[in-house]
């Protein structure tokens, strides 16, 4: 992938993180929350959301202060403080998800609480400190649009694959499972059963 | 040592960062300013928003009932919104019949204050009142069961129906928690009332119950329970009480020999031994005293007392065997939730209509 952002490479690299590297299926990143409010598609819809705003406002941002401060040479703080990048970035998270729950309890009461205890999880949701880490990954060469494409895109994959689980695990109550695998078990299974399927996407966009 | 100071100051600058953000953020979005609480048809008043409505009921004295204190698993503080709740939140879903749902019934402590409020509270919790009280006295009427007597010291009297209950303020568990429990003392007894409790292992009410002493003071909240026993003369009374479920039939039944001893009737107790039995001889002396009023004691399980001759089975069998299935009759039923279930089924069997069949499990 190459630095210069031209409208199709910011394309590729949104598909990329939405289909062939859907931090979900192909990372198994975020899987908690993933299975705790995968029940119903509404609640999963509105995590989803969550989950996108997050991961996208704190690639951006984690972006900006590990080019500006971070890295050696960086206009802000010309020492090499990379070692303080986890730091950073989960308190940069941890901030947002407090932003986040503000505004859900303010304006949408009924979804902050159906969210319950996974909504200050989101914090501690690796799908976005791994979005944050896999931004800055040398190979990558992300310029700051492939960031913010590379956020929304992952984001966006991953509320996919919730929703498809939602989906899933509502006509699962009608159907006969072995008891043994009720609950988790299935869950699991068909997590894995969706991550080979998304394989198949595999062919369209690449992202190196 | 610059580089220190440089990750330092990178560290706290980021964090300073934020949490600046966060208090403006709280500042604005948070911020409900004043909101104005319209209950029943009183004169509205304005409380500054953001709490609950079941905090601030407390506050204001309206004490509606809540066992949990607030975190709404018990479902007991229902009240009536009609305007500026919001939507009915999932953690109230299960406590609300669709009827109650229609009717804009919520939780007061699911309710967060955001705006304008109007509200129904029953009228009588209106008149529910805060009690401080002393133990006065206390002894063990079972393996399990503590019989507390409470003097009311500030007000010093209460005013309550039988099958009322009221609510003991259970300290030191971190929170407010209130537990429930009926009175067993008759309603002529209004300085000093008396409570049945049964000790459930890890139960916090019932630990703090049988452990006070004589002179220890409790507070407690009440009286509360819309039961109004029928008294008129044609009607015949069915009381079925399972273990502690007899302190409500206790008030039932010495109100009724107060008031008057012909009133027709039957009292119902369910015990699994002779051991769990309680108040035999008290409710056998006075029933001496009531002509029309039967007392049956049954045994689930006689075996293992071979001391008894009276009634053995579930006390649901000697329901069905005793009481007839002619004429006005009124029942009241306190217990375990199967011996509730089970004497409702029996009762409307026999012709009862069920709204004239009251109860309260536990």
């Amino acid at each position: 992938m190459h630095a210069d952002a031209t409208f199709s490479t910011l394309v590729v690299v949104f598909l990329a993180a939405i289909l062939t590297n859907n931090i979900l299926l192909s990372k198994f990143l975020g899987m908690c929350s993933f299975i705790g409010i995968s029940r119903n598609i509404h609640t999963a819809l509105g995590m989803g959301i969550a989950v996108t705003f997050v991961t996208f406002c704190t690639a951006v941002l984690n972006y900006a202060i590990y080019y500006g401060i971070l890295v050696e040479g960086a206009p802000w703080c010309a020492a090499d403080l990379t070692y303080l990048s986890f730091l950073c970035f989960i308190m940069v998270i941890a901030g947002f998800v407090q932003l986040v729950e503000m505004v859900l309890e303010r304006f949408i009461p009924a979804l902050y609480y159906n969210f319950g205890i996974f909504l200050p999880l989101i914090t501690v949701n690796c799908a976005i400190l791994g979005v944050s880490l896999f931004m800055i990954d040398p190979n990558l060469k992300f310029g700051f649009k492939q960031t913010a494409a590379y956020g929304l895109g992952s984001g966006l994959g991953w509320m996919l694959a919730i929703c498809l689980m939602a989906g899933i695990r509502q006509k699962l109550e009608l159907a006969d499972i072995p008891k043994p695998l009720r609950g988790l078990g299935i869950t699991v299974i068909i997590t894995g059963l969706m991550a080979m399927a998304f394989l198949g996407f595999q062919g369209i966009v690449d992202l190196g | 040592m610059t580089i220190y100071l440089q990750a330092i100051g990178m560290l706290a600058g980021l964090g300073g960062g934020m949490a600046i953000l966060l208090l403006v953020a709280n500042r604005f979005i948070a911020n409900y300013g004043e909101c104005s609480i319209k209950i029943n048809e009183e004169e509205p008043f304005t409380i500054e928003g953001g709490r609950s409505l079941l905090d601030v009921l407390y506050e204001r004295k309206i004490f509606i009932p809540s066992a949990c204190g607030g975190q709404g698993t018990c479902g007991f503080c229902k009240i009536r919104a009609y305007y500026g709740a919001g939507p009915v939140l999932p953690t109230e879903l299960p406590f609300l019949s669709v009827q109650e749902q229609d009717d804009n019934v919520r939780l007061a402590c699911q309710v967060k204050i955001r705006q304008d409020l109007v509200i129904r509270v029953k009228e009588e919790y209106l008149n529910v009142k805060e009690y401080k009280a002393v133990v006065t006295k206390a002894e063990m009427k079972t393996a399990d069961t503590r019989e507390v007597h409470l003097k009311l010291i500030e007000p010093e009297e209460m005013e309550y129906r039988p099958g009322q209950y009221v609510q003991i303020f259970v300290p030191g568990t971190g929170e407010t928690t209130f537990r429930a429990y009926s009175i067993a003392s008759a309603p002529s007894s209004k300085k000093e009332i008396e409570l049945l409790v049964r000790l459930i292992p890890g139960g916090v009410g019932s630990t703090y119950l049988h452990g006070v002493r004589e002179g220890d003071e409790i507070a407690l909240t009440g009286p509360y329970g819309d039961f109004v026993l029928d008294m008129s003369k044609e009607t015949e009374l069915v009381c079925v009480g399972g273990g502690c479920g007899m302190a409500p039939m206790r008030s039932i039944l010495r109100h009724v020999a107060e008031v008057n001893p012909e009133q027709r009737g039957s009292l119902f107790f369910g015990a699994r031994t002779d051991r769990d039995t309680m108040y035999f001889e008290d409710f056998q002396e006075l029933a001496k005293s009531m002509p029309n009023f039967a007392v049956h004691y049954a045994l689930s399980e006689p075996e293992s007392s071979p001391e008894w001759d009276g009634e053995t089975g579930f006390i649901h069998e000697s329901v069905i065997r005793n009481v007839g299935s002619e004429g006005e009759r009124q029942a009241f039923l306190c217990g375990p939730p199967p011996m509730v279930q089970a004497t409702i089924k029996a009762l409307t069997e026999k012709g009862m209509p069920r709204e004239r069949v009251f109860y309260d499990e536990f």
